[in-house]
């Protein structure tokens, strides 16, 4: 395979003008103020980008939006991975030439706007699990979470969840963009309303409207970013399922392919991440992510994170920003682990900056723990 | 009150499925190239990508893979029925399918991993059963 390293960067990042709760915003307009925000921080103009990315929407709306003529569009949506996939595709789209500045923006108006799920009547999921009530992440992630409870012991488990959720609020303490700041103790997070049992309240993302884009180009055109260039090193993608009841294993997701393929690509190996930002759109999410990556083995993540060791001042730090359960998280999350990225990378973070990392790995998860991207960034 | 839940249409590729279903029969698809049965239904098997595929009965006999109990209802039809229980089953045949348990007060004790399932159709409406599994 091509050495792909450090060809392309991703020069501007921002969220769209207000997130959190914004009844009067539509997902477009998310889209085109998170866009605007990314490109002033890449020091570029709407005029350099040729290349456009999302999901959600297809980038036929988008483009007629934004007023752009792209020589490369790419709509891959499978989730909420897709924003971390569009960078490997950017990747491969810029070194082949096919453009050299790419835009990937997301909106998503999911706490105001809200969408009952739903689907093509011919698709099987509206035949085999809808009319049972699989309607809905809560629902479909919890079929996977107490299924590792039975393999690797309920309580023990519960406390590997307990320990990510308490975790991450603590950095959404840190982060004045973040929605949910009050104090979580671990009686609250284990005293917090059943939504969909095993997952309480606090083991389910936000639900928020949010927009996201970052800018990213060829190592040739990043030397007029305004800002230093963040790398990327290296990505790879996959899915082996779509409906809940058709995945493979419960406790296992695609990052057993995607972590170790992203990693040889960018050349380096898990003791050398400074930053993990990995999906959390429930805390179990977290426990199959770590495990799947290889960050440790099949079981292993509840002792992994315990005594919160994600926590600030911990020494794995991950989901610095406070994560989809208690930053924001709009439905399609993965766009808000790159920024993150991006910044603790920059050293902009402020109070929950991290102290001069150098290596991130980013890994989305979409669908029904459906898909994965996983990719690499660095700082020189 | 009319049913209110979303209700499957069933397609050219699940006809079968649902006719039977409605005879409160459970059939699956079975793949000749490899002879496993297979869920959901469709023509081209996705086992061995073969148009070799049969119909066949299943036992109705199944054990629970895996399960949630919703308290918090996804849609406006399942109001009334909170807590209710969205599962995984394998099937004696092999394939798992996604489908409710129909039990009194679930809970993480009367709901076993691996404990043993029987189907049930429950008519929802003239034209249409929904497979669903009892406890043995």
């Amino acid at each position: 395979m091509t050495d792909l390293r450090k060809t392309v960067a991703i020069v501007g990042v921002d969220e769209s003008d207000e997130i959190g709760k914004v009844p009067d915003k539509s997902n477009l307009t998310h889209h085109a103020e998170a866009a605007y925000n990314a490109l002033e921080d890449a020091g570029m103009s709407i005029k350099d980008v040729n290349g456009l990315f999302t999901a959600g929407t297809s980038t036929l709306n988008l483009a007629e939006y934004l007023g752009i003529e792209p020589s490369f569009t790419d709509t891959t949506a499978v989730g909420g991975s897709s924003f971390i996939i569009h960078i490997a595709h950017a990747m491969a789209a810029i070194n082949a030439g096919y453009c050299d500045v790419a835009l990937v923006t997301h909106g998503e108006a999911g706490r105001s706007r809200r969408s009952r799920p739903g689907g093509d009547d011919a698709d099987p999921g509206s035949q085999f699990e809808t009319p049972y009530g699989f309607l809905g992440a809560p629902i479909n992630y919890a079929m996977a979470a107490r299924r590792y409870m039975h393999q690797y012991g309920e309580e023990y488990a519960r406390q590997g969840m307990a320990e990510v959720a308490v975790a991450t609020r603590k950095w959404a303490q840190l982060n004045p963009k973040a929605y949910m700041k009050d104090d979580m103790s671990f009686d609250d997070y284990h005293n917090s309303r059943w939504i969909s049992e095993p997952f309480h309240l606090f083991d389910c993302c936000l639900v928020t409207d949010a927009g996201g884009a970052y800018v990213i180009t060829s190592a040739e055109r990043a030397k007029d970013a305004k800002k230093k260039p963040v790398w990327v090193l290296g990505a790879a993608e996959s899915h082996d399922h779509n409906l809940i009841s058709q995945m493979p294993d419960l406790t296992r997701t695609v990052a057993k392919n995607t972590g170790p393929a992203a990693l040889e690509r960018s050349g380096v190996t898990h003791d050398d991440i400074d930053l993990s930002m990995i999906y959390d759109s429930f805390t179990y999410t977290v426990l199959a992510t770590l495990e799947s990556l290889g960050f440790c083995g099949p079981g292993e993540a509840p002792d992994f994170v315990a005594d919160q060791r994600t926590a600030p001042g911990g020494d794995f730090a991950m989901n610095t920003s406070g994560g989809g359960l208690s930053y924001t998280h709009s439905g399609m999350y993965g766009m808000f682990l790159v920024l993150e990225a991006v910044r603790q990378l920059r050293g902009e973070c402020g109070d929950r900056q991290l102290d001069d990392p150098k290596l991130c790995l980013i890994n989305g998860t979409g669908g029904s723990l459906s898909s994965t991207g996983t990719t690499v960034l660095a700082i020189d | 009150m009319a049913y209110n839940k979303p209700i499957p249409v069933p397609q050219g590729e699940s006809d079968v499925y649902w006719q039977k279903a409605k005879e409160h029969e459970l059939w699956l698809r079975k793949c000749n190239a490899c002879d496993n049965a297979y869920f959901y239904p469709r023509d081209i098997s996705p086992c061995c990508f073969s148009k070799d595929t049969d119909w066949i009965r299943a036992s109705g006999k199944a054990s629970l893979f895996t399960y949630g109990i919703v308290q918090r209802a996804p849609h406006p039809g399942f109001v009334d029925d909170v807590p209710f229980v969205t599962a995984i089953v394998e099937l004696e045949e092999g394939p798992k399918m996604a489908t409710n348990i129909v039990i009194d007060n679930p809970t993480f004790d009367n709901l076993q991993i691996g404990m043993d399932l029987e189907v049930v159709f429950e008519d929802i409406t003239d034209e249409l059963a929904l497979p669903k599994f009892k406890p043995v």
